[in-house]
């Protein structure tokens, strides 16, 4: 991942009503970085997702929000961090319709379309680290 | 050699009422509760305090024999922030503890005073814990309360319109978490049968984020309305929210869309064989009422 970290927020990510605020924030800070409406949209989205993910997959973890800087340009980073199950096939995980729970398995696959970069790291019975940017 | 605990066990009962004068004294709130009440509580908390086993010690309320009293104290807690009582109030019940215990230990050790400081210290400290856990356990209480409001909050909030005769809208406006979702969904089922509808209009203009949690909601109320023989018709999705849906790979090619609630509720009219057709005679634009055709 490229970039210089300018500021950042940590949230936990403990039930269903901190995945509401992950959403509420992520929005203040793409309004902050003026992104347009459309790509607020895309990013708040994708956080909604890999919140959710990080509750219901991995039991619950923290959202690092930072605002990134690359020469000319500025983006938003999200970095979700669990200490639960895993996964064990990334790419299972990846492809759309997988769901290992009720799911509609386009959670993880949408969020990287959703983005410009998107980074899977993942030990089975260690956690999971999802971070993902994208820039204005 | 006697200490303080072992004095409360022998004193129970005068404590007991020593206690419950002091409560009296300070803040009372006859309103909320009755002397009965109060009563059996304070010598609920008493028993405990007196029945914890040998090893428990003053300085340690977070060991397992401590559990109880913490539980009960806990439960006595959100109850009274159920019940309306103030922070200070609910605090108080267990401060008011300190004074006949401090009198306890001054007949007992009048005549040391490095243990009588030592013992006071120890029972001033264990009943600011007891305190503070009581406060935890108030502001979880009120916490809950919280939750509750919002619930009922999000019932009244979920208004099913009938437009028209067999037609219902359901004006979708926030944040759709998952509880949420779930009673809007149904109480959308229920208005479909209850009117015997034959369309349902879901309108997500006031969502701000329809990720799949949102979709998988809204295609199973879809299809169960289906079951029902009624059709739905999402409207209000804003260009934004079109491309993100694609973007995440939901297919809602056999979902009838349309970008305004009127054009829903004109196409539903028309399926249901009825047009809006403009009063000729009249100057504005007049819905000369839908029309049976
Ligand atoms: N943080 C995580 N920890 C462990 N497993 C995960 C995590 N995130 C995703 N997964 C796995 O990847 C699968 C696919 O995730 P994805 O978000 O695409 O689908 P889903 O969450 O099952 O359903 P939805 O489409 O509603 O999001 C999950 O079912 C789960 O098995
Ligand atoms: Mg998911």
């Amino acid at each position: 991942m490229t970039g210089i970290v300018n500021k950042t927020e940590m949230l936990p990510i403990k039930d269903s009503s901190d995945v509401v605020f992950v959403r509420q924030r992520v929005r203040v800070w793409t309004t902050q970085l003026k992104f347009s409406l459309v790509e607020q949209t895309k990013v708040v989205t994708a956080a909604s997702e890999l919140g959710r993910n990080t509750l219901e997959h991995g039991g619950g973890g923290e959202l690092e929000i930072s605002e990134v800087v690359d020469g000319i340009r500025k983006g938003l980073r999200l970095k979700f961090s669990d200490k639960g199950p895993g996964i064990p096939d990334i790419k299972l995980a990846l492809s759309d319709g997988y769901t290992s729970k009720q799911g509609m398995g386009l959670g993880l696959g949408g969020s990287k379309r959703l983005m410009n970069e998107f980074e899977i790291e993942s030990t089975p019975g260690q956690g999971t680290t999802i971070t993902v940017t994208r820039w204005k | 050699m006697a200490n303080v605990l072992d004095v409360v066990r022998r004193n129970q009962e005068s404590l007991l009422q020593e206690w419950l004068e002091g409560i009296k004294g300070g803040i009372r709130r006859r309103d909320l509760i009755d002397d009965r009440e109060l009563k059996s509580q304070a010598a609920e908390v008493l028993t405990m305090i007196c029945d914890a086993p040998g090893e428990a010690a003053l300085d340690n309320l977070n060991s397992p024999p401590w559990q109880p009293l913490k539980d009960l104290l806990a439960s006595l807690s959100t109850t009274r922030a159920v019940q309306g009582f103030t922070p200070s109030e609910t605090a108080m019940f267990i401060l008011s503890l300190k004074g006949p215990i401090f009198g306890l230990a001054l007949k007992l050790h009048k005549n040391d005073v490095d243990l009588l400081f030592s013992e006071i210290t120890a029972v001033d400290d264990f009943i600011d814990k007891l305190a503070l856990h009581t406060t935890d356990s108030y502001i979880h209480g009120r916490d809950q309360v919280i939750v509750r409001q919002q619930e009922e909050m999000l019932e009244l909030s979920t208004p099913v319109v009938t437009l028209w005769d067999g037609i219902v809208a359901l004006p979708l406006i926030g944040t759709l978490d998952s509880a949420r979702t779930q009673i809007v969904m149904e109480s959308l089922l229920q208005a479909i049968v209850q009117t015997n509808s034959r369309f349902a209009i879901i309108d997500i203009t006031g969502v701000p984020t329809v990720d799949t949690l949102v979709a998988q909601h809204l295609l199973k109320t879809i299809t169960a309305a289906r079951l029902m023989g009624a059709e739905c018709i999402i409207s209000g999705i804003r260009p934004q929210i079109a491309q993100t849906i694609v973007h995440l790979g939901i297919n809602l090619e056999d979902v009838i869309t349309k970008a305004k609630l009127s054009d829903a509720f004109r196409l539903a009219l028309e399926r249901s064989g009825r047009s809006v057709t403009r009063n000729s005679k009249s100057n504005g634009p007049v819905l000369s009422g839908a029309r049976e055709q």
